[in-house]
């Protein structure tokens, strides 16, 4: 034994008997992760919050959160002696005098909008697999805060600089906050300390963007973090994999190495950008004045589709006034109530999934998209509003880029916003549904091969090869969800059943998500079609009768379960 | 003094006072208001050959004699700056109808612009083509230029001028190609829907400052490429393009194994 071997070894027993960490230790090591490419979109997210965390570090020692007015003089030739505030001036000297710091700044803004792309990005994954359903419920609210928490310190950090592009925003949030009925501008002195923009409101956006949003996400990413351990990670369908167990890689060493190696590749994409790409570039806005507003003011990526419901909302007719106050529906509607729906039917999806469904059941096997044809088609429909209001948003750079004018393009955006999730959402729900008719038919009837075989009587067929057991598992493993069944309005002495409103409301939810669905293919249904179909299988000697019987004996029983026999294929760790 | 003492109450006084009060204000006006009407250095034979061009060429729409047509605009009195910066940046003449006229690649050369910018200028003083000492960006104050930029120039052509959208298919145009001198005779001329900046207005001494600052732009971003100069929506474009398509396209080769 080395003596590396024995200090290590030393070390690792003196940690033991001190805190008994090698059970811990034994126990995560032995963590099986899944593979799958889309598994590692949360991974993003957290290591783009690390690189925040290390760059914005970085930048604190450098700027100065106040509004108290100096006169800048420095290296740019176009701020040189300008009046500006501390903070627009620090970002300045951080940007042009600091060694590395335009560098470090970039890769924070660059890391910025990666961390919202990447959690959109994985929230999607989650959504359209169903990865949210039970036992995952309260970790899709946990992520859907920490979304929530990550709009609010893009905000909060975007505003900072001072310049003339984040006030533009502060001021937009300032006439939102004073759109909220009743208490509005109440609310708006609050934030801003008396009048927009006052002096105030930098100091108390920095504490917030460097204390208190980035400890509230640290928490929640451990909470989120914990509950993926707990539950143990989802898989997709396939060969072996159940709802009792997660056929993967251990944590140590294959993803120790995969996930490890995956930080410095988000480390090295977000440095490349920092470094080659310019991004929030400050000093072609200038300090901050109330007065002007450029061509081409929009908010960052995550923030856009706010900026586009507000240029969408018609200005004329919308502003009521009620006993003498003004109803701002114009800003009111597009930039309070249009994100609170959107905010609230994303919280909220899971649980209403679930009460439709009636499904109490554990999962822990996701679902191909195409066999939830309702909730795919229904994110579809939220992704294309979402789309919408993003084109909306950039009208203007469409107008240019393309040569449109920008009236027609509002007028037809109105339009879409309202038609094109509908369009949408059918068209995905049919295109589910077709997939699943293909799926079917393959079961039933085999990959096409192109031989043409002709028989003694002239008639002609083409050869059909039986699916493997493996690609046949992966079409019929699903248990499909029925909707409820609505009990009658009175029992069977005729007197009124309680709740019976209530029900029958369910019930139609319920007709909604699973009315339109196509069942997998049955055992029973598998041999029918195999026995009338036997010819093919009679010129297909090489996939003959004996395959025929073990992928029968591997289809799932027809009420639901685990296939009869049991495919076992890599590492796996039973659910506990 | 007491002759016009004794004759201060003549019915005639008021008339002559107003004569010399009008008199008085044309005389200052003709001294103080902003006149570009340039010191136009160009002989007859130019201007001879400026009209040769302009009946073969834009006569069509402004008229034989240059005033105007239904929708096409008089030209008496529009000045050589005018036309320079019209003709010189392939605006003028025009090719298609549309919501404003587009800049394309110049039909005449620098003699020929010339030529039939001391034509039109024969026809009625209007704001001169600035000297190459008024549009010297290497003399003007670009923190300035920025300032004024800001105030009166970013709303339509964007912060650092990338151009912008205006109604109906309108637009302000990008300014990175534009020459110091056609900036200069857009701010005193204001073609299209561009609002002129008259001497009064932004002085010429301002006008370079703006200059200046925008030459200061053609050094390229200090952040590396700049994206266009369009703002947080290029930004938003290039992090799902090349943040997430490198970080996507990455995790399938981590997670490629047995899935």
């Amino acid at each position: 034994m080395s003596t590396v071997n024995r200090a290590a070894g030393g070390t690792a027993d003196y940690l033991d008997q001190r805190t008994g960490i090698g059970l811990a230790v034994k126990n995560f090591a032995r963590k099986i992760f899944p593979d799958h490419w889309s598994f590692l979109l949360g991974e993003i997210a957290l290591y783009s919050f690390v690189i925040l965390i290390i760059t914005g570090f970085f930048l604190t020692m450098f700027f100065v959160p106040s509004m108290g007015l100096i006169t800048y003089e420095g290296p740019l030739a176009s701020m040189d002696g300008v009046e500006m505030s501390e903070a627009f001036a620090s970002t300045l000297v951080l940007s042009f005098e600091v060694t590395g710091g335009l560098l470090m700044r970039q890769i924070h803004h660059w890391a910025a909008l990666l961390f919202m792309a990447s959690i959109v990005t994985h929230m999607m994954r989650v959504f359209f697999t169903g990865a949210f359903r039970k036992p995952r419920e309260i970790n899709w609210l946990v992520g859907f805060v920490l979304m929530i928490l990550g709009l609010a310190a893009g905000f909060t950090g975007y505003s900072l600089p001072d310049d003339v592009l984040s006030g533009n925003g502060l001021r937009i949030t300032d006439g939102v906050v004073k759109s909220i009925p009743v208490v509005g501008s109440y609310m708006s002195y609050f934030v801003f300390g008396g009048e927009f923009p006052g002096e105030h409101i930098i100091p108390r956006l920095f504490t917030l963007h460097i204390l208190v949003i980035p400890g509230l996400i640290l928490a929640l990413v451990g909470l989120h973090l914990f509950l993926v351990v707990l539950h143990k990670h989802t898989h997709f369908p396939g060969p072996g994999r159940t709802e009792r167990n997660v056929v993967g890689f251990p944590l140590f060493p294959v993803y120790v190495a995969k996930a490890g190696g995956f930080f410095f590749v988000v480390f090295s994409v977000l440095a490349l950008m920092g470094g080659t790409m310019t991004i929030n570039p400050v000093w072609n806005y200038g300090p901050y004045d109330p007065s002007p507003v450029s061509a081409g003011a929009q908010p960052d990526w995550y923030m856009l589709f706010l900026e586009g419901a507000l240029r969408l909302m018609p200005g004329a007719g919308t502003e009521w006034v009620v006993a003498g106050y003004t109803l701002s529906l114009n800003v009111l509607v597009p930039a309070v109530i249009v994100p609170g729906l959107l905010f609230t039917v994303l919280a909220l999806y899971p649980f209403v999934e679930a009460w439709a469904s009636g499904d109490k059941r554990e999962h822990h096997v996701l679902d191909r998209p195409r066999n939830a044809p309702t909730r795919t088609a229904s994110g579809v429909a939220i992704l294309t509003a979402f789309g919408v209001l993003l084109a909306a948003g950039t009208n203007d750079l469409i107008a240019t880029h393309f040569g449109v004018s920008i009236n027609d393009i509002t007028r037809v955006l109105r339009v879409l916003l309202f038609v094109a999730p509908v369009v949408a959402f059918i068209t995905t729900k049919r295109l589910c549904l077709g997939l699943q008719r293909k799926d079917r038919e393959l079961v039933l009837h085999g990959h096409e091969t192109g031989r043409i075989v002709r028989f003694a009587d002239g008639e002609y067929i083409e050869v059909h090869r039986p699916l493997d057991e493996y690609e046949r598992w992966l079409r019929v493993h699903h248990q499909p969800v029925r909707p409820l069944e609505l009990l009658p309005a009175e029992d069977e002495r005729g007197v009124r059943r309680k709740g019976y409103r209530r029900d029958a409301f369910r019930a139609r939810v319920s007709r909604f998500f699973f009315e339109d669905r196509v069942e997998p293919v049955t055992p029973t249904e598998l041999a029918a079609a195999q026995s009338h179909g036997a010819h093919d299988a009679l010129s297909a000697p090489e996939h003959g009768d004996s395959t025929l019987v073990e992928a029968v004996a591997n289809i799932k029983p027809e009420h639901g379960g685990m296939p009869t026999g049991e495919v076992t294929r890599g590492p796996a760790t039973p659910r506990h | 003094m007491k002759a016009i003492a004794a004759r201060r109450h003549h019915r005639l006084a008021p008339l002559l006072l107003l004569a010399l009060a009008l008199a008085l204000t044309g005389a200052l006006y003709a001294v103080l208001a902003p006149s570009a009407s340039g010191t136009t250095t160009a002989s007859d034979e130019d201007v001879e050959a400026g009209k040769a061009l302009f009946q073969a060429n834009c006569a069509t729409c402004h008229g034989t004699d240059a005033e105007g047509r239904e929708g096409a605009p008089s030209l008496i009195g529009v000045g050589a700056a005018s036309v320079d910066f019209q003709v010189s940046t392939g605006r003028m003449p025009m090719q298609v109808n549309g919501p404003q006229a587009a800049a394309k690649p110049p039909q005449f050369d620098r003699e020929q612009t010339d030529q039939l910018a001391a034509y039109v200028a024969s026809l009625g003083s209007g704001p001169a083509i600035p000297t190459a000492d008024q549009v010297d960006p290497a003399q003007g104050d670009a923190a300035n230029g920025m300032a004024l930029f800001r105030t009166n120039c970013a709303m339509c052509h964007g912060a650092i001028g990338a151009g912008g959208a205006l109604s109906e298919g309108k637009y302000a145009p990008n300014l990175a190609d534009s020459t110091p001198t056609e900036i200069y005779e857009a701010m005193l001329t204001g073609p299209q829907s561009m609002p002129v900046f008259n001497d009064a207005n932004i002085s010429p001494e301002e006008k370079r400052d703006i200059i200046a600052f925008l030459d200061e732009q053609r050094a390229g971003s200090p952040g590396g490429t700049s994206l266009g100069s369009i703002g947080p929506v290029g930004e938003a474009v290039w992090v799902w393009v090349v943040g997430m398509g490198l970080l996507i396209a990455s995790a399938v080769w981590i997670g490629a194994k047995s899935s």
